[in-house]
């Protein structure tokens, strides 16, 4: 054989595999996968109807787990079996790329997340917060700062009113923000900082008063979502992907209580 | 690296209180279980060892919601002036009697009915009452029981976490126990710290478990 029937038949090969990957993209989209998601607490009720909507759509299936994302980012990089990660801020998924757990810039932002002072009683919290500065409450709840974005937002808005060491006595730390939501709902604190979305999830007679903290009191919290090495190559974890980063989910987090991702995509680390 | 001692101290203490707590009152349960003849026996011998088989959170989100204010036990605790319970030491207390009760009822109980009829009818014919019957003949009789009530109550009392977590708060030096704190180490990846007091529990759960069979086979030995 001479080169240039070697050369032939190396185009040739090559073709056939490029066929090949083909037929794989495009049965491996037609074929239902399932998509393993790891979501911070916050955002739990959000990406159930989420879920469902991409779920309707591609008929690939969502197993979400759902945990304080301080939690979930140890079990990732201790080999949890997750191919997304949802998370409630930009400093863990940032350290999984930087520990390549997670896929190098695969980073985005898809959700912001807005703080309240919230109690389910009418009328208990003023739309200013001056609550905070009277004894008309005996404990505030507020997640661990240390582990859950929110709460580290929480101890921001404390300290910029300077409250932080008067009211330390009064504080109780949730595990994550969803069992912060649930101490002030079972009325065992009075107060407490929790998601804005948590509180619009409610039916509108429970949603008793709130505070919508002004974005000057606290570090904007960008909800960063990134996709983790084990994930890579699934089609239906791309698609999972995409979809996050498409404007109807985007139009859904609005209505959720969040703030659209779009204006805070600029911001860099 | 500076060592917090502040939870190992508040554990021992919440121990401390529930294990003395227990003792007085699973001894009355336990009592009134080994000898009685009711039909209640079976029932309330189920409800002392339903802790065993649920899981914390169920305890943890019923303790939560009835020491609540809404709570009928968080109206009461309210209406004695004591406010509510949850993210209090006592709160963890209270929690934790009704965790740890079948660790010290069920020795308690086995002990008694081992021991038979016989050393308390002998008694009587001697004219014991019925309180110096049981403080004199049973109670001595029993002490093993005693001590691995008193062991098992201490020592998974201890290593409670999941009602902690639920109904604690997180409070350092009220509710911020051992097992709390080393969760809280491990999620903010301090993994030194949670190595130094992992190993301690590890270490001391051997040990009382080691000595308890140790003292447990010699009174054993002594009664035989």
């Amino acid at each position: 054989m001479n080169a240039k029937a070697l050369r032939e038949t190396g185009k040739k090969a090559k073709l056939c595999w490029f066929g090949i990957a083909l037929l794989c993209a495009v049965f491996g989209t037609a074929r239902a996968g399932e998509v393993s998601v790891a979501v911070a607490a916050n955002f739990t009720g959000a990406s159930r109807i989420i879920a469902a909507e991409f779920e309707a759509a591609t008929g690939h299936r969502v197993k979400a787990s759902f945990g304080s994302t301080g939690k979930l980012y140890a079990q990732i990089v201790n080999g949890a079996p997750f191919e997304v990660f949802l998370a409630a801020d930009s400093v863990r998924p940032a350290r999984l790329e930087k520990e390549g757990v997670a896929v190098k810039g695969s980073r985005f932002t898809y959700a912001g997340g807005r703080l309240v002072l919230w109690s389910p009683d009418e009328d208990r919290v003023d739309p200013r917060g001056n609550v905070l500065g009277s004894s008309d409450f005996r404990k505030l709840a507020l997640a661990n700062p240390a582990t859950a974005p929110y709460g580290l937002a929480a101890r921001q808005v404390l300290e910029n009113l300077d409250l932080w060491e008067g009211l330390r006595s009064k504080v109780v730390r949730g595990d994550s923000i969803a069992q912060t939501f649930q101490f002030v709902a079972t009325r065992n604190a009075q107060l407490g900082f929790v998601a804005r979305s948590q509180v619009l999830a409610l039916p509108e007679a429970e949603r008793g008063s709130w505070w919508d903290i002004g974005p000057e009191l606290y570090q904007p919290i960008r909800q960063q979502a990134v996709l983790l090495e084990r994930g890579k190559s699934d089609p239906a974890v791309q698609a999972f992907i995409a979809y996050i980063k498409s404007d109807e989910v985007r139009k859904i987090i609005e209505g959720l209580g969040y703030d659209s991702a779009r204006p805070l995509r600029s911001f860099s680390d | 690296m500076d060592f917090d001692w502040t939870p190992v101290w508040l554990t021992l203490q919440l121990a401390s209180a529930t294990t003395l707590i227990l003792l007085v009152v699973g001894t009355p349960i336990a009592w009134w279980l080994a000898r009685t003849g009711s039909w209640l026996k079976q029932p309330i011998g189920a409800v002392v060892a339903l802790p065993l088989v649920l899981p914390p959170t169920v305890l943890g989100f019923y303790l939560l919601l009835l020491l609540g204010p809404d709570g009928p036990v968080g109206e009461l605790t309210r209406a004695l002036g004591l406010g509510t319970l949850p993210f209090t030491f006592a709160g963890l207390v209270v929690a934790s009697v009704f965790y740890s009760l079948p660790f010290v009822v069920q020795p308690l109980q086995n002990a008694f009915e081992a021991l038979g009829e016989r050393p308390l009818e002998v008694a009587a014919t001697l004219r014991a009452s019925p309180w110096d019957r049981f403080m004199t003949v049973a109670v001595p009789l029993a002490r093993p029981g005693f001590l691995t009530a008193a062991v098992l109550g201490f020592a998974h009392t201890v290593g409670e976490f999941g009602v902690v977590l639920m109904i604690g708060g997180n409070i350092p030096g009220e509710t911020r126990v051992l097992s709390v704190a080393i969760y809280d180490h491990v999620e903010m990846l301090e993994y030194g710290k949670a190595h130094a007091l992992s190993a301690g529990m590890v270490g001391f759960a051997f040990v009382v478990l080691y000595l308890l069979y140790l003292a447990n086979q010699r009174l054993g030995r002594r009664r035989s």
